[in-house]
């Protein structure tokens, strides 16, 4: 019986989806009822999974093909555990906050539905054992991501919001498939269990590779990587390991939103709130980073693979906390934030460091949904007002909210003792040990993290107010604030709960089992690198924040390269006129071809010239008997002379 | 003077050139349809002419085959003939041009 507990996991959410499906989705009650209720027990197993009390479900074999086995199987490591309690219990809280968000909407049925296949999805990511299942969880996130993004369907921008989020993952995806094609080819397998990779890793020249190596057995001694890869006992051709891994990020570019994807998250805040806490900040958008630790051992056969992850994750950690500056929505200010501290986390798997990542992606997901939700109860106290500067003095009027969103923002910001200054601060430390310059970067981005965090703070919940709605806003009901209290007590002890120890204890041992050791010296970070110097960072930060925004009623800075961060880096308006005027060229192109040609020339051509025969023809059908009789007889006599007299 | 098959032969010609020209000419229906009898009329006396000089028997019983078939037709025929007429009240060929495109 222990064997199938498990399995439960993926069931709960599968049948209230299912159930949600059929018809619950016009009694809102029900639906709501299965939705929650699945959450709460998915967590309740997440639980006993998490202690140890259940063991992993047996595997059965699903595909089964020469050269390609795949088992429908769990993976329950440190690793699978620790995200799913993040992924269930955020989830969780979300169900919960949902309800009162919710509670006027409509079409809270289809909600709660597209809620409940989301934690099918996710729960289905965290437990695959092989790249093939993670993928197809992969794509129902996706999906799930989709319908909610495009949940007030009815309002353009969100439609064009979901759009672009499927477009973009869409597009990342093609380069998921080819770096999951390519591990196939190169591996034999598509498992990522670490003791099936460290079998093939030991299996040192694979019959099958031969022809591979002989071709580039030149580039294989010049490449830095093969250095890494010849240790581990695979020798294959480092170009293609670097593709592959290339490849396998991709994947993440468009999940966790990196740059140049990064474009759909902020769009995807169109979506309701407790969705962007739950898919666009704490979970799905990590999934990305989840999915690189999963495949971490992969990743370490190419040091250049890992030099583009680390660099695309270092740019996209400092560009977005860039333009999270100049933003004015509330939730585009977080939307910035959480790809800014995305991009930390990939950063740190770049530099060989994935607990401090996983470390970092539990935390934020604590600090990051408290953000959102507290955002939420905002935008609910202040029906639907998102710009900052028509909120103001919002912490007296609200103060349970306002209290937990400072909870958080201080947490994010990296303020001792909050999670935030924990995580963040030992993934600095470890990202030093690969490059100074990726530290440099990322103390640099903790300024920016802490000055449009005070930013938004100062704003909105201190001094006066600055609009009619914010001087009358009425604080959530219990099941809206208990979630907020609930991550608020998480992000304070997030950095004392043993979190570090765990996440080393899981990355060393799979380390230890692939037998590899880092390509550069990992030296015990100094104090004042770890600490001292982020910390005095960020009080430099809020400091200079509140300086300029204590008492300010527009934003006092503006114009030249401002300008530029509040647009964005133009990014958009460049996709628009190149990506989307490329496409639209080629697009309006082959319409022409398509409705001139083929329709037009040879579709329609042949449908005329047949009724142009039978145009000339009908000119013979006059209806007159006789002159039918008359034709007959012609015919007749024309026979019979040809019979007769030839 | 002895009557020769090539005699009868001529008649039955000329019985068939008038029964065709009558179909290819005249305007009521009919007349049309009297016409076609008369064709096969000719095509009869074509068939126990040949009967008589050959000595053989198959002819007269094609004849009587033809007559069999030529008499359903005419009772079909001529219903036909007035149902037409009680639709359009006249029958006349020429206003007869329904059966076109």
């Amino acid at each position: 019986m222990d064997h199938y507990v498990a399995w439960f996991l993926l069931i709960c959410p599968l049948a209230a989806t299912i159930a949600i499906l059929l018809g619950w989705h016009k009694q809102p009650s029900h639906a709501i009822f299965a939705s929650i209720g699945s959450s709460v027990l998915c967590f309740l197993i997440a639980l006993t999974v998490f202690a140890g009390w259940v063991p992993a479900p047996k595997s059965f074999m699903w595909i089964d093909l020469p050269g390609l086995q795949v088992d429908f199987s769990m993976i329950l490591d440190p690793l699978s555990k620790g995200m799913l309690l993040v992924v269930t219990g955020v989830g969780m809280l979300v169900h919960i906050f949902s309800y009162g968000y919710m509670e006027h909407d409509p079409g809270k049925g289809r909600f709660f539905g597209g809620l409940s296949i989301f934690m099918f999805s996710m729960t289905g990511i965290v437990l695959s054992s092989n790249l093939i299942m993670l993928f197809i969880f992969w794509e129902g996130v996706g999906f799930s991501s989709y319908l909610l993004v495009g949940f007030w369907y009815e309002r353009e921008s969100a439609a064009q919001a979901a759009n672009k989020a499927f477009v973009c993952n869409r597009l990342a995806d093609f380069g998921f498939m080819t770096g999951i094609l390519l591990f196939w080819f190169l591996m034999g397998t598509v498992s990522v269990e670490p003791n099936v990779l460290a079998g093939v890793y030991a299996q040192h020249a694979l019959p099958w590779m031969g022809s591979i190596l002989d071709n580039h057995s030149v580039l294989a001694a010049s490449a830095p990587s093969a250095s890494v890869a010849t240790q581990l006992g695979v020798h294959a051709n480092p170009v293609l390991l670097a593709i592959m891994v290339v490849g396998l990020f991709c994947g993440c570019i468009g999940k966790s939103a990196m740059f140049p994807l990064h474009v759909w998250l902020p769009d995807a805040m169109e979506g309701p709130t407790p969705v962007s806490a739950l898919i666009h900040a704490a979970t799905m958008v990590a999934a990305g980073v989840y999915m690189l630790c999963r495949v971490f051992p992969l990743l370490l056969l190419s040091d250049a693979g890992m030099t583009v992850i680390a660099s695309i994750g270092c740019l996209t950690a400092v560009m977005a906390a860039l333009i999270a500056v100049q933003q004015n929505d509330i939730k585009r200010i977080l939307a910035y934030s959480t790809l800014s501290q995305l991009g930390y986390m990939v950063m740190a798997v770049g530099c060989y460091a994935p607990d401090a990542a996983m470390f970092h992606l539990t935390t934020h997901a604590f600090f990051k949904a408290l953000l959102f939700l507290a955002a939420g109860s905002v935008i609910h106290a202040l029906h639907d007002e998102q710009d900052i500067w028509k909120m103001g003095g919002l912490l007296r009027k609200i103060p349970l909210t306002g209290i937990t969103f400072l909870i958080g923002m201080l947490a994010l910001s990296g303020v001792p003792p909050f999670a935030g200054f924990f995580s963040k601060d030992y993934l600095l430390s470890l990202c030093f040990a690969r490059s100074p310059f990726f530290y440099t970067v990322g103390v640099f981005t903790a300024f920016l993290t802490a000055f449009y965090m005070t930013r938004l703070v100062v704003i909105a919940f201190f001094g006066p107010a600055r609009t009619k709605a914010a001087e009358h806003p009425h604080e959530s009901p219990w099941h809206m604030t208990t979630p907020l209290v609930i991550l608020a007590v998480l992000s304070c002890i997030g950095g004392f709960i043993g979190l570090k120890p765990y996440y080393n204890g899981w990355s060393t041992s799979v380390v230890h089992t692939i037998n590899f050791v880092t390509p550069f010296p990992v030296g015990e970070p100094s104090l004042f690198m770890e600490m001292i110097l982020p910390m005095c960072v960020v009080l430099l930060g809020i400091g200079c924040a509140w300086a300029l925004y204590h008492d300010a009623q527009t934003d006092p800075l503006e114009g030249g390269l401002f300008r530029v961060l509040a647009n964005k880096f133009y990014f958009d308006d460049i996709y628009d006129t190149y990506v989307v005027g490329t496409q639209q060229l080629v697009a309006r192109s082959f319409a022409w071809i398509d409705s001139w040609i083929i329709d037009g020339l040879i579709i329609r051509g042949a449908a005329y010239v047949c009724v142009g025969f039978g145009e000339l023809l009908r000119l013979f059908q006059t209806g007159n008997l006789q002159a039918y009789a008359y034709v007959f007889t012609l015919g007749g006599l024309i026979l019979i002379y040809f019979t007769l007299f030839h | 003077m002895q009557i020769t098959l090539n005699d009868y032969l001529f008649v039955a010609g000329t019985l068939f050139a008038i029964g065709l020209f009558g179909v290819l000419m005249r305007r009521n229906l009919l007349i049309i349809y009297m016409s076609l009898e008369m064709m096969l009329q000719a095509a009869n006396l074509t068939f126990v002419a040949f009967s008589r000089f050959n000595h053989h028997m198959e002819g007269q019983v094609f004849v009587f085959f033809v007559i069999t078939v030529a008499a359903a037709e005419v009772a079909v025929g001529l219903a036909l003939i007035v149902a037409l007429y009680r639709l359009k009240q006249t029958t006349t060929v020429r206003d007869l041009t329904k059966l076109k495109f």
